[in-house]
């Protein structure tokens, strides 16, 4: 990690200071991620969305495109659109996850282990197939409409807009529960029993203590769901609703011979918008101090059900994740079916889709794992530095590291692919003898940036819960600052890093807008390439839906493993929970 | 975090190693395509057999994202051929001049397929395959809903498909514009529109990507398609309950090959193109999976039972393709279509829909005052807001190429304010459509 140079041995750190006066190992960090991001992000994207500024005319430099984005009645409907999906979605996703972490963080509940493994799953969700399995489950003569068409009932679950809710509040909901969970483990036990002490019960205690205590963990999650929502172009392109704005602005950038400007502007404003919201939920926040001193009160209470109770309980949990998976017993429906074809399930069943794909997908699989393992631990080094130089050190202009690797949300995978090739083109890569746009390190890279914003909400959330007072009281104790963060800092913030190396992870082992642009070789691509191309021919839809699955169940393996090592380094380190 | 630091190290000598596993044993041939794995495939493995010394790398993209890697690249290109469907993605590296000519030829390739050239003339492209488009449906959809299949493409717009079309938008797809393009050619400017907005006002969708329709059909989201031949027969190969037919007003296309300029490889890439042309590459297309018209005539003779050919009228196409017009208005033609069908599809559907109602009212009777009004609304969906002289007109056409070839190119007006005011026309268009038909069905 960055901050050790600055534990380096004393004759060292003379020579440092005497090079670089006033810069501390923190500063030398934000001078490093500033680069990088400005390097890999800000400088590739502004190469390609300057022609926001350029008139189509001329040439010249004008504010004239963005007049011409607000006279337009098409794009003011596609941003009222854009808005009112991500703030439904929101709405959803909460209903799918607070009762199932109220349930898991309030009670003695024998699900809670299912809630914590499967409750991620909803996010490994290969892009191409999560709108063709909930068409086939939901759509308008998928399984249920099929079986309801016998009382002539059709529900439009998937039409227009619902259909983009729906999907994407499936999709993305494990980030409220991810983050809240999260939050509300941390929440001391002291709290809530001072609370009761003090005459607080029931709805009261809820809503005056554990709710303000859980509310950056939540707003962490809302926030990344409602833009990520606002910037997700794949979903509705899949399900071919164009009146919003990231479609409008993908279908203008890659329409052939045809360069529109408004493309750029749209992925301007798309920019633009998503720092705002991000500023909002800042200043929602600020101002109030969550922090709690003691740890390892294990959160909060938990109550023992009731015989009844807990059937009740295991209704609601069944319930929900049979909704969230849905998408995944769809594509598994797929990947073992023969023919699905207007029925409500396939007309047989076989192995034949695995065999097919096993035998050509090998090299994905092995990349796969390789790119996203690597991009996910690089966002967690690089999350949880950026998270404590904002929080914690006083350098000018740091509010900036994290507006810029959150911007990278807003990004359109097109819109950065594009940008690497041009900028990364022309640059040699010594000893590898290729340009840097044709490496296969700019995959990894590209992924990196794209999860960074993941990685960087839930090691923020975690950072704000811990005391600074705790840091105080080591360095008082002499523990100088690089000991402190590693051996305070880092260890109380271990769950949100989790959580963070989970959805980096996970997303990134399925990501493909920029990939599918910077792949250069079949060597170097991908899993979700290889469903792009099985996907692309009506025979490979079983296996692509078989690549899928196998996808999902490796990530899954993969983050359940990392889970277990955490948590196993965690009870070590407490001694008990 | 130790076990996290162990994972890191061995997942960077992992990568390591998995960054300089191809060996260079064999002269490698970049092929840059937008075709499935089940197409490239077959020529892949019968190019290397013919020629053991050549390694054959497949680098697959969407047609959109080939054209913009290429271009991209260009300045230190690594990539021999483009391999793709859609003629218009090779015009644009064409003029851009990412293309070389390849000099290759073939006696027995005839220089036109129902009146639409074989190769580039100038020689920067061949073509090797050939397609037309038709109307693919799902034989469980219909029987359920009761329909028959679609013959020709002005019954798609008969009341009873109303939901139940599906097709992709010309600017996601080459080969979908030319179908466009070849109604709009057979049927006149105004009559062409007025067919596809009425066929559009049945349609459930219009989909992103030209896969997502035969998709579409094959999962019975709805229950016709219009799609590429290929994808309706690989569909129906694969043993889904579909099948495929020609309208006549159809327009055959050739799939194309080209090399790239500055090719690495220059020698394999020419006799890659050659491989395609002759015989044995021509009879790979009758593959189940492929099933593309071969252009080689004498591939025929070989040809399963059955199979169309273009070449004896077993597929007619009545349209003879002007392809300069179609060029010049290329992009006023797909931004059109995209104003006025598939951004506003909704408004369109409401309106169409309003419009059959009140005609099913109307039957037979005599109701002058009605028809009038049914027809006033029929006229008002129908209306384009620019004529073809203005279409084809070059100014105008320029405003939808922002690419300039020139710095002191001037053009007037800007693609976002036209499309604006189209837009404004075509939504009180429709709203007011749907109002007149409305008054008519309630007078009957």
């Amino acid at each position: 990690m960055t901050h050790q140079t600055a534990g380096a041995a004393p004759a060292r750190r003379r020579l440092t200071d005497v090079l670089f006066p006033k810069f501390s190992g923190t500063v030398l960090a934000a001078i490093f991620i500033a680069t990088l991001l400005f390097g890999f992000l800000i400088l590739p994207v502004a190469k390609v969305i300057y022609v926001a500024f350029l008139d189509p005319q001329t040439g010249g430099l004008t504010l004239q495109n963005f007049g011409d984005f607000f006279s337009s009645s098409l794009f003011r409907e596609s941003f009222y659109n854009s808005f009112y999906v991500s703030a439904m979605s929101v709405v959803v996703a909460s209903v799918f996850a607070l009762p199932l972490a109220y349930i898991t963080s309030r009670f003695e509940f024998s699900g809670s282990m299912l809630i914590q493994s499967l409750g991620f799953i909803p996010l490994i969700m290969p892009p191409f197939v999560g709108a063709i399995a909930m068409q086939l489950l939901f759509g308008r003569n998928g399984t249920f409409n099929l079986l309801l068409a016998n009382w002539g009932i059709n529900i439009p679950f998937m039409e227009g807009l619902n259909g983009v809710i729906l999907v994407q509040s499936v999709h993305y909901f494990p980030f409220i529960l991810i983050n809240l969970s999260a939050s509300l483990r941390n929440i001391d036990r002291s709290m809530e029993e001072s609370a009761q002490n003090l005459g607080a019960h029931g709805l009261r205690l809820f809503r005056r203590v554990v709710f303000p205590l859980a509310a950056p963990g939540y707003l962490a999650g809302a926030s990344l769901v409602f833009i990520k929502v606002f910037d997700d172009l794949g979903t509705p392109l899949l399900l071919n609703v164009n009146n919003m704005l990231a479609p409008q602005a993908y279908l203008r950038i890659s329409s052939i011979g045809i360069s529109d400007p408004m493309g750029y502007v749209i992925s301007f404003i798309l920019v633009a918008f998503s720092v705002f919201s991000l500023w909002a939920s800042f200043l929602l926040m600020r101002g109030k101090d969550y922090a709690t001193t003691q740890k390892g009160g294990g959160g909060l209470s938990r109550r023992k059900l009731s015989t009844r109770e807990n059937i009740f309980a295991y209704a609601i949990v069944i319930l929900i994740l049979l909704m969230v998976l849905s998408p995944h017993i769809a594509l598994a429906l797929l990947a073992f079916g023969t023919i699905w074809s207007y029925s409500p399930l396939p007309d047989g069943y076989t192995l034949d889709n695995f065999q097919t794909m096993f035998a050509q997908s090998g090299v994905y699989i092995k990349n796969t794992l390789v790119y996203a393992g690597l991009a996910a631990f690089i966002d967690v080094v690089l999350a949880t530095a950026i998270a404590y130089i904002v929080l914690r050190t006083k350098i000018i202009g740091r509010q900036w590291l994290d507006y810029m690797a959150t911007a990278a949300l807003a990004v359109p995978g097109v819109v950065l692919g594009i940008g690497y090739l041009r900028t990364f083109n022309d640059f040699e890569v010594p000893l590898v003898g290729k340009p840097l746009a044709s490496w296969w390190v700019i995959i990894l890279v590209a992924l990196t940036i794209r999860r960074l914003p993941y990685a960087l909400r839930a090691c923020t959330a975690a950072l704000q819960q811990v005391s600074i007072s705790l840091e105080e009281a080591a360095e008082s104790l002499g523990a100088d600052r690089s000991s402190t963060i590693r051996r305070i800092v880092v260890p109380l913030m271990s769950g949100g890093i989790l959580a963070g190396f989970v959805t980096s992870f996970a997303t990134a082992a399925v990501e493909l807008s920029a990939t599918i642009m910077l792949v250069s070789t079949d060597q170097d691509a991908p899993l979700a390439y290889g469903i792009y191309l099985f996907m692309q021919s009506p025979s490979g839809r079983g296996a692509g839906a078989a690549l899928g699955i196998f996808a999902v169940i490796i990530v899954a393996a993969g983050t359940l493993l990392a889970q277990y090592i955490i948590d196993r380094d965690r009870k070590h380190r407490t001694g008990e929970r | 975090m130790n076990l996290l630091r162990n994972a890191l190290l061995a997942s960077v000598a992992f990568a390591a190693t998995a960054g300089t596993t191809t060996a260079i044993a064999a002269e490698k041939l970049v092929v840059v395509t937008s075709f499935p794995k089940t197409l490239t495939t077959p020529f892949e493995q019968k190019f290397e057999e013919m020629y053991p010394d050549i390694d054959v790398e497949i680098v697959n993209k969407s047609t959109s994202s080939s054209v913009k890697y290429i271009q991209e690249t260009a300045s230190s290109n690594t990539s021999d051929i483009f391999w793709a469907s859609a003629p218009d993605a090779f015009e644009v590296l064409k003029s851009d001049g990412l293309l070389m000519k390849s000099g290759v030829t073939n006696d027995n390739i005839p220089p036109d397929v129902a009146g639409y050239p074989m190769n580039d003339p100038e020689g920067f492209y061949n073509g090797f395959a050939a397609a037309g488009y038709g109307i693919m449906y799902n034989e469980r959809y219909l029987n359920a809903k009761g329909l028959e299949p679609a013959q020709q493409w002005i019954e798609l717009a008969e009341p009873e498909y109303f939901g139940h079309v599906g097709m992709s938008a010309p600017s996601r797809s080459g080969t979908t514009h030319l179908t466009v393009e070849a109604v709009l050619q057979g049927e006149g400017w105004e009559e062409g529109w007025a067919q596809w907005k009425f066929i559009a006002g049945n349609f459930a969708t219009v989909t992103e990507r030209s896969f997502g329709v035969p998709d579409g059909v094959n999962s019975g989201q709805f229950g016709l398609g219009i799609v590429i031949d290929f994808f309706g027969l690989a569909s129906k190969a694969s043993g889904f309950p579909v099948d495929f037919v020609y309208p006549k007003t159809t327009a055959i296309v050739p799939a194309n090959v080209g090399i790239i300029n500055n090719a690495p490889n220059e020698q394999a890439a020419k006799d890659f193109i050659e491989f395609l042309l002759s015989v044995p590459g021509q009879e790979l297309l009758y593959h189940p999976e492929i099933r593309r018209l071969p252009v080689n005539i004498e591939a025929y003779a070989n040809a399963p039972e059955n199979f169309p050919n273009p070449f004896n009228g077993t597929i007619e196409a009545s349209v003879n393709f002007d392809v300069e017009k179609s060029g010049n208005r290329y992009n006023v033609v797909n931004s059109l279509f995209d104003v006025m069908i598939t951004y506003r599809l909704d408004d369109l559907r409401e309106a169409v829909r309003a419009v059959q109602m009140a005609e099913e009212k109307l039957g037979d009777a005599d109701n002058a005052q009605a028809k009038a009004l049914i027809d006033e609304a029929r006229a008002l969906i129908a209306e384009v807001p620019i004529d073809e002289a203005t279409a084809q007109d070059p100014d105008f056409a320029a405003i939808f190429k922002t690419k300039r070839k020139k710095a002191e190119d001037v053009v007037e007006g800007r693609q976002a304010e036209v499309e604006q005011e189209w837009d404004a026309q075509v939504v009180a268009n429709y709203a007011k459509a749907k109002e007149l038909a409305d008054q008519a069905a309630s007078m009957l």
